[in-house]
């Protein structure tokens, strides 16, 4: 069973969010995506300063398995990459809510949030598609 | 197994199944007025022996020319073994195995391939070959925008092949892709520093590369590479692979080498044959490697530690990204790949060293030969490698059309593609040209040039004479 933490919210496309202080989101993929995804091979990120788009492809995970997009959860602009995932895309897989972080982002309007999904909402969502 | 894919009962029980009495029934839905039941201006069949006697005729047909023409496909000897071993049966299928890790051979070839391809270019990684040179060209501006993320505009020569600049235009004009030509230098025929400046304001993705040049001249390729990547544009390498063996190859050029090479592989022991099939190289650095469109063939290890050969980085291909891979046209030109690899080992760097040298001293001697006859002159000053342009007073359709009978292609014609450069012939000589080859050229380049520039003896000219 994989791990789905509280304090998260969680997009349809496996994607997590988690709200800073400073009203910054961070992003990464879901404990159940690496799971399907299998050993990372390469990730693919944004650049710092970058628009994004919710709902549209902005990273690329690439396992031993598949190459597959990571969706921007809400429109933004890309504050933080993290650069540790060039050398050791591995994190992903070992520790995805947290060394495992893929880009933080400054919302472009914060209400978007609620569109998102809780722990619970995701939950239900993986077991009706497993 | 034999290939026979079905007998007549295994058919009958076929149709059974799926309740259809005859096959013909199957295209019931096709109305009668579409059906051609025979085809019409196909000749009655013929045996063996008149068919080998046609082909036979319709081959000596073609002539057998003395040929100066290169512009983009060049003649070269290709030792016999090269074909002898490429048509055998372990090797006769054009495709990458479907089962690749099952076909080791195959796989093999394919990486010492790459090795070679890679050494030569002096680039990081090479991959198993693509359609052709243009396309590779193409292929090569598609990942250099790839990598940039928000530039689309291609800087591009017009000394690049005017044939592959418009290939690479019908691919990628769709995608947005913006292409800014650069114009030459008149007197060098190169593409000088200040046309890249002017070019590189327009924040462009990439500059295109080509050495030696459409019309065989060197680019000053140092400079150009360094000016580019100062301005943050990749920098796509177009060579001919014969030429590498005597010049610095795309990895060393200026002070961080060219990102991406691309060029025409046939002349590493494919024959002219009307145009092809040939195929394409590509190579870049380590780091746009998941950019590189086609197969890329790994060495690995299996789980008892045995050496073996893989398809590696399979996630960028259409076959798992779909839609998203990094080329839809990976075609992998497999047995001409085999050809040009068993060309290469046979020659080693020494043997290639050698025909790009012959190569060159031809060259400079035809030219040295031609332009000694009153009314033709080199286009250009600067240093080429097999092929230089010549600028005839004499129209050069005509000059082409009389030493055809004299069983000499003269050259290209540049006046299409280049209307500046005036009655301009684009020639080449290869290491098949002999001494005896070029003084029969231009014994029949004197005559034909000194008939129509002078005035006949005892005639006056009347209206256009063409």
């Amino acid at each position: 069973m994989s791990r789905i933490p509280n304090d998260l919210k969680y997009t349809k496309s496996h994607e997590w969010v988690r709200t800073n202080d400073d009203g910054s989101l961070t992003v990464g993929i879901s404990d159940h995506a690496q799971d399907l995804m299998g050993d990372m091979v390469y990730v693919e990120l944004p650049e710092a300063g970058a628009a994004l788009e919710a709902g549209k492809d902005c990273a690329v995970v690439e396992s031993v398995k598949a190459a597959s997009d990571v969706y921007a959860p809400v429109s933004g602009q890309v504050v933080a990459v993290n650069e540790a995932l060039a050398d050791s895309p591995e994190i992903v897989n070992t520790d995805p809510y947290g060394e495992g972080w893929m880009f933080r982002l400054q919302p472009a309007d914060p209400a978007e949030l609620d569109g998102l999904m809780d722990a619970a909402e995701y939950e239900a969502l993986i077991a009706a598609e497993s | 197994m034999p290939f026979i894919p079905h007998t007549q009962d295994e058919i009958q029980a076929m149709l059974e199944a799926i309740g259809v009495a005859r096959i013909e029934d199957l295209f019931d839905e096709i109305p009668a007025a579409l059906r051609n039941e025979r085809l019409a201006r196909v000749p009655e069949a013929m045996n063996e022996m008149q068919v080998a006697r046609l082909m036979a005729r319709r081959a000596e047909s073609d002539g057998r020319y003395l040929n100066f023409i290169g512009a983009g496909a060049y003649e070269h000897h290709i030792p016999a073994a090269v074909w002898e071993l490429t048509t055998r049966g372990e090797f006769y299928s054009a495709y990458t195995p479907y089962q690749a890790e099952a076909s080791q051979g195959t796989l093999q070839l394919l990486y010492e391939y790459q090795t070679m391809m890679a050494a030569l270019t002096a680039m990081d990684v090479a991959n198993a070959s693509l359609y052709d040179g243009a396309s590779a060209l193409a292929e090569a501006v598609l990942m250099a925008v790839r990598s940039q993320r928000s530039r689309r505009r291609i800087l591009m020569p017009r000394t690049v092949h005017p044939f592959y600049r418009e290939v690479v235009r019908n691919i990628v004009h769709n995608q947005g892709i913006e292409l800014i030509e650069l114009p030459f230098d008149p007197a060098g025929g190169h593409t000088p520093l200040e046309a890249l400046e002017a070019g590189a304001k327009q924040e462009a993705a990439a500059l295109v590369l080509p050495q030696p040049n459409f019309f065989g001249v060197l680019e000053e390729v140092d400079a150009l590479t360094d000016r580019a990547q100062e301005q943050g544009l990749r920098v796509i390498a177009l060579v001919n692979p014969t030429a590498l063996a005597l010049l610095e190859p795309p990895g060393r050029w200026g002070k961080s080498g060219a990102d991406i090479t691309v060029g025409e592989g046939q002349p590493l022991g494919v024959p002219l044959s009307s145009g092809g099939p040939y195929f394409g190289f590509m190579a870049c650095k380590q780091q746009f490697v998941r950019q590189m469109p086609g197969r890329i063939v790994g060495r690995t290890v299996d789980r008892d530690g045995r050496p073996g050969f893989t398809l590696t980085l399979q996630a960028r291909e259409q076959h798992i990204r779909r839609s998203k891979a990094t080329s839809n046209i990976c075609t992998n030109q497999g047995l001409m790949v085999t050809a040009a690899t068993l060309y290469m080992s046979l020659l080693g760097p020494e043997g290639l060293r050698r025909v790009a040298a012959a190569c060159h001293a031809n060259t400079r001697t035809l030219v040295e030969m031609l332009t000694n006859i009153e009314g033709v002159e080199p286009v250009f000053h600067r240093p080429f490698f097999h092929e230089a342009p010549l600028r005839l007073q004499a129209p050069v359709g005509d000059v082409l059309r009389a030493l055809e009978p004299q069983g000499i292609v003269g050259g290209f014609a540049l006046k299409d593609h280049y209307p500046e450069l005036g009655e301009s012939l684009l020639v080449c000589a290869t290491e098949m040209r002999t001494p005896e080859d070029m003084e029969h050229y231009r014994l029949h380049l004197e005559r034909i040039v000194s008939k129509r520039r002078l005035d006949p003896p005892c005639a006056y000219k009347v209206g256009n004479e063409s």
